[in-house]
């Protein structure tokens, strides 16, 4: 049977690689500072839909992502490994959300998209670490839910067989289709971009990322898939009480630079003498031994 | 009403330990906001097997949910017991482990109540709130402490409207301790009918296989651990020598993981596993405050490091300036020539 699969896809600052001016001297987060990336889980996730396409003849495979509109450069990098299209969900009313914000919001657009089989994600961002809006999406839309998943084994009778990670192990589970499923780290990563699909695509834009002097404007016209869809709160009939700020029951209290109580240290070199001082004192001491 | 709530978890008939640390938890918690501490429990053939696991921490009140299909964990069955319960019983917490069972469920449940969640708790506290943009005063919100955008700040989360304020705390950050107090320690065993309906159990387990941890890192006494200043695996594998000879075990730091010279489970910070260790052997670990989160509390903290100013520095008890293959070897030959 053909699937309608859409990937959640988050593009999130680089938190794996945080160099020095990554702080302000205010002690905020530097964002301009790190660069963005396409959110590692959520390329296993791409990749596990993109075996479903290739397993389910007639599929297809599209990226939703919530951002300013420089996201829709994970769009990009869906289409250029091979998905078929995607979704930009932006717009100012959107900003601030925590993950049940977040998770309104990529419900509601699920609801226009209409009709989809396989909702699948990263199991985490790196830039919150929550692993919460997989189950939220799941439960708003009203659908199972299966996270951690390693691999998808087989699509049958409607049901997908996924082996997931356990805590201490594996498990294999059955679950019926229309169904939302996060993936793990540990699964297959994600094949490279393709050199055509590059060439096809290298052009596509959401509208609000267009200027008006750009040269290839008139590409938009020609080749209708070079636009990429644009949604705002309105376009997907969202209620804007329930988006962004207004719509996030956890508030930030306080943020801060953790200092922690310096001790006073001994420092030594790597010498011979200064490393068995420190064991024999280690040891007279019975802190080892 | 308006109790503290935990959700514990089972393996078969046996209470994980997360639970029982944040029932500790749990309880300090009650005792300062004046309200009892309820538990809840949900699995297949527990009755009779779960309750002295759990009421010795405190429990005021426990709830054992036990039918066919509630053992193995899945999804839904689990969150509409505790939607259902929690609607009637308006707990102002609730909290569960931060394992993969408390990460499927607590978002499930959350989204249900549209409550406020947060995820991988370092701390939990009790203060108040003021709203800068209305004005209001709240008296005795749950400060969700962690740390967040990679380890690189500290975020106190509050949830002021909603209820109940949930939160997931990883294995090995709260400790357990028995309770001294009196607690009430009633049992009751609700009608799972009554709060599952026939259609929640959709999603089949087809196989399952769970080995026990294959090491103890949580309560070794001396941990030897690597950061991605180890350089390599091939100098990771002497922080196991080390670690033979103390009779510690290996832990890492993220980096050390992501670079494939340890195993995930290993894995010592915010987002693996807290440690509490007499003795913390960090090496080539610069220390990010994820990290730091894991192992603070160590008894002694010996730091080998070649960058004199690794922030970790700050926290050791000895700092060695030198690299892991300079030192290590030095502090196997030394430790054998000196143990008796």
């Amino acid at each position: 049977m053909s699937l309608k699969i859409v990937v959640l896809a988050k593009q999130v600052p680089d938190t794996r690689n945080v160099g020095k001016d990554a702080m302000t001297a205010e002690g905020t987060v530097n964002r301009a500072a790190l660069p963005a990336i396409f959110n590692p889980e959520d390329l296993n996730a791409l990749e596990q839909a993109l075996r479903l396409k290739e397993q389910n003849p007639g599929s297809t495979v599209g990226i939703l992502t919530m951002g300013p509109p420089r996201a829709a450069e994970v769009i990009r990098e869906g289409l250029y490994r091979g998905a078929d299209t995607g979704w930009l969900l932006t717009d100012r009313l959107f900003a601030g959300a925590d993950t049940l914000a977040t998770s309104y919001a990529l419900a509601t657009a699920i609801q226009k998209i209409g009709d989809v089989d396989v909702v699948i994600g990263g199991r985490q961002a790196i830039d919150g670490d929550t692993a919460q809006v997989g189950p939220q999406v799941a439960q708003k839309l009203g659908l199972s839910q299966v996270t951690y998943a390693e691999e998808i084994l087989k699509c049958e009778d409607g049901k997908l067989t996924i082996r997931r990670h356990i805590d201490g192990g594996v498990e294999t589970v059955e679950a019926p289709m229309p169904l939302v499923v996060t993936v793990t780290g540990s699964a297959a990563p994600c094949r490279p971009a393709n050199a055509k699909l590059v060439m096809k695509y290298k052009r596509a834009t959401a509208p609000m990322e267009r200027k008006p002097e750009d040269k290839y404007n008139y590409l938009y016209e020609e080749r209708p898939y070079l636009t990429l869809n644009q949604w705002t709160v309105a376009d997907v009939d969202g209620d804007p009480q329930q988006c962004g700020l207004s719509g996030s029951p956890t508030k930030v209290k306080a943020v801060k630079n953790i200092v922690f109580q310096a001790k006073e240290s001994k420092t030594l070199t790597g010498c011979d003498a200064d490393i068995e001082g420190l064991v024999k004192e280690l040891l007279d001491e019975k802190i080892i031994g | 009403m308006n109790n503290v709530f935990v959700y514990c978890e089972i393996e078969g008939t046996q209470v994980q330990e997360v639970s029982q640390e944040l029932l500790t938890k749990g309880r300090k918690l009650a005792n300062q906001l004046g309200v009892e501490l309820n538990a809840v429990v949900a699995g297949t053939g527990i009755k009779g097997k779960v309750e002295d696991q759990i009421l010795p921490y405190g429990v005021d009140k426990l709830f054992v949910f036990d039918a066919e299909g509630l053992f193995p964990y899945t999804s839904a069955p689990h969150t509409d017991i505790l939607v259902n319960l929690f609607k009637e019983e308006q707990p102002q917490i609730a909290l569960m482990g931060a394992t993969v069972i408390g990460r499927d469920l607590g978002p499930r449940v959350s989204s249900s109540l549209t409550s406020g969640l947060t995820a991988d708790c370092t701390e939990l506290e009790i203060g108040d709130y003021d709203d800068k943009k209305s004005g209001v005063h709240y008296d005795n919100l749950l400060y969700q402490i962690r740390p967040a955008f990679g380890g690189n700040i500290v975020a106190t989360i509050v949830n002021p409207e909603h209820r109940p304020q949930m939160a997931t705390v990883r294995s090995g950050v709260m400790q357990k301790a028995l309770y001294e107090g009196e607690a009430k320690g009633e049992v009751v065993y609700p009608d799972v009918a009554k709060y599952v309906p026939e259609a929640d159990f959709v999603v089949k387990v087809l196989d399952r296989h769970v080995e026990a941890a294959k090491h103890n890192l949580k309560g070794a006494p001396i941990v030897v651990a690597g950061g991605y200043g180890v350089g390599s695996k091939e100098n990771f594998d002497m922080l196991f020598q080390l670690a033979k000879e103390l009779h510690g075990e290996v832990g890492a730091s993220r980096a050390a993981v992501d670079a494939g010279w340890c195993d995930h489970d290993r894995q010592i910070g915010q987002t693996g596993v807290t440690v509490h260790p007499k003795v913390y052997i960090a090496c080539g670990i610069s220390g990010q405050i994820q990290h730091i989160a894991g192992m603070q509390d160590s008894g002694i903290i010996i730091s080998v490091n070649n960058a004199p100013d690794a922030p970790i520095n700050k926290i050791a008890d000895y700092v060695i300036t030198g690299t892991v293959e300079e030192v290590l070897p030095k502090l196997i030959k030394y430790y054998k020539a000196n143990n008796k």
